[in-house]
């Protein structure tokens, strides 16, 4: 089964973080991302840049409005995402448990559509 | 002159006979195991432009075993000793079974090699990676296609399966006679699990992953070969023959899905069914009784149906109570509900499907939901069937899946 991990944060609270601390993030995530590579689980993902280099898009009545900053204004904003392959909803939850924007905000598991499909 | 299909169907063929010899020679599954992909390789390029070797199992063993010494060679010096002796053996000394072994030992390396390649210490998907590369003859490129992840993933996937079923102490030889039914059980399964990926693929984009079903057939008929007196061996490959014969009629010109009851039937692969039946007609009389039998008998009798209404319902209710007995499962349950619906009446259905309710295994899965929503529409309850519908078809995580159920809440709107 293939999910998304849909990684949230808060960047003004990243950013007051003290060092040692963020390093200590950065090296979870690495030791994670280790383990999933190692494990044959991951099949992908990226980090997103700061929310301030977002523009959202709206058409409405054929006409588009360009705005700058996020859909959702939120303290939390959509960091990044990862894509892995694992053999239960109790080990995607591990992985995700074990993120550490987990401790900070949240992330979210998201089970991904598969174009296979059994008739009944 | 060979076509390169012809090389590949080849090159898939001896693939598990020639890692089989080398890994009887010098052990180092792990190591074998690569440098016989990397022989593959080469043959696949090689034969089609020079044409066939003489003999080209010889070859193969030949290449792989200088692969295999130029791998150990760069490893440590310990190995030292074991590289000159993988370069002085003639590859018929390799080929040629040790005298302690049956004069089928090649053919018998492919069931050795299954057995390792579905060792219990690993899990399903690695187990399936690891017997298409090994016993397959697939490369990692081709599986990581059929499996819709990146090489990187996939390679890792097949080099992790090797590392842990040699710290579990796997030996390239057949688990002792207490264990056999029980890994053969494992095999049969990663087989039926192979022929499922390839199966339900309903977009014509992913061919590389509809060829599963075949590459599931191939091996499954070579393990047949292997134990023609098996009767869940033959249980599986009619399965596999039956349900593969539906397949022309399984999907819409858009990819949908088309239920069994609606499918043009004229579409179905005759001969394919042919041979399923016979497959299963025999084992049934000659071996002891087991769930791949069952379950390719209920195919047979779907199958001999010439219109869906002429379904022949309560011998199937009945194979399906054996099945119950034999080897409960919630999805047993699901379909002995749709089953037991069609003979005594959709109640007595729902009444089944209901003892699955405080089941964990089954409690959010949408196929409950979407044979509950048959049922219903059966009892003439549209409302509440076509609740059921909309609720299947939010829980699904197929996309067919999802519009068919959502096909079907339209349609009692």
């Amino acid at each position: 089964m293939k999910y998304m991990l849909l990684i949230y944060n808060n960047p003004a609270a990243l950013e007051a973080l003290p060092k040692a601390e963020l390093d200590a993030v950065m090296s979870d995530v690495d030791a994670i991302m280790q383990e999933l590579n190692e494990s044959g689980e991951w099949v992908g993902g990226e980090a997103l840049a700061d929310p301030s280099n977002t523009k959202t898009v709206r058409v409405r009545d054929g006409a588009p409005a360009v705005t700058d900053g996020p859909f959702v204004e939120a303290k939390e904003q959509f960091a990044g995402y990862c894509i892995f392959e694992c053999e239960s909803l109790e080990r995607a939850v591990e992985i995700a448990t074990r993120w550490p924007d987990a401790r900070f905000a949240a992330v979210e598991i998201r089970a991904l559509m598969e174009q296979a499909g059994t008739e009944m | 002159m060979r076509t390169e299909a012809g090389v590949e169907d080849l090159l898939r063929q001896m693939a598990p006979q020639v890692l089989g010899a080398l890994v009887r020679r010098y052990g180092h599954f792990d190591a074998c195991e690569d440098a016989v992909q990397e022989a593959l390789l080469a043959a696949a390029v090689q034969w089609p432009e020079d044409g066939l070797p003489e003999r080209p199992r010889a070859w193969l063993v030949t290449v792989a075993s200088r692969r295999l010494t130029d791998a150990l060679r760069s490893d440590e010096a310990r190995r030292r000793r074991e590289d000159t002796t993988a370069a002085r053996i003639p590859p018929d000394e390799l080929l040629a079974p040790a005298p302690a072994e049956s004069g089928r030992a090649e053919t018998d390396d492919t069931l050795t090699l299954l057995f390792l390649c579905c060792h219990p210490a690993l899990t399903p998907a690695s187990q399936i990676a690891l017997t298409l590369r090994a016993v397959g003859g697939l490369t990692t490129t081709e599986i990581a296609r059929a499996f819709l992840v990146p090489e990187a993933t996939m390679a890792q996937r097949i080099s992790r399966a090797k590392q842990t079923i040699k710290t579990a102490g796997a030996t390239f030889e057949m688990p002792p006679e207490p264990d056999r039914g029980e890994r053969l059980g494992v095999v049969l399964h990663v087989l039926y699990l192979i022929f499922n990926e390839g199966y339900t693929t309903t977009s014509g984009a992913d061919l590389v992953r509809s060829q599963l079903t075949g590459e599931a057939i191939r091996l499954t008929r070579a393990v047949h070969r292997l134990l023609p007196d098996d009767g869940e061996v033959a249980g599986l490959l009619a399965l596999m023959f039956l349900t593969d014969g539906r397949r022309p009629a399984r999907t819409g010109p858009e990819g949908e899905l088309i239920p069994l009851a609606e499918q043009d039937r004229s579409r179905w692969d005759q001969a394919s069914i042919r041979a399923g039946t016979a497959l299963v007609t025999n084992a049934l009389t000659d071996a002891p009784l087991g769930p791949y039998q069952l379950q390719a008998a209920i195919a047979a009798v779907h199958a001999e149906a010439a219109r869906a209404e002429d379904t022949d319902w309560r011998q199937i209710a009945a194979l399906y109570d054996v099945l119950a007995r034999l080897a409960p499962s919630p999805v047993v349950t699901l379909n002995q509900a749709v089953a037991v619906a069609m003979v005594r009446g959709p109640q007595a259905g729902l009444d089944l499907l209901a003892t699955l309710d405080g089941d964990d295994r089954m409690a959010e899965h949408h196929r409950l939901d979407g044979v509950r929503a048959h049922l219903l529409e059966m009892a003439g309850d549209r409302a509440a069937a076509r609740e059921s519908f909309r609720v299947a078809a939010r829980r699904t995580t197929s996309l067919p899946e999802r519009r068919y159920l959502e096909r079907r809440a339209a349609r009692l709107a």
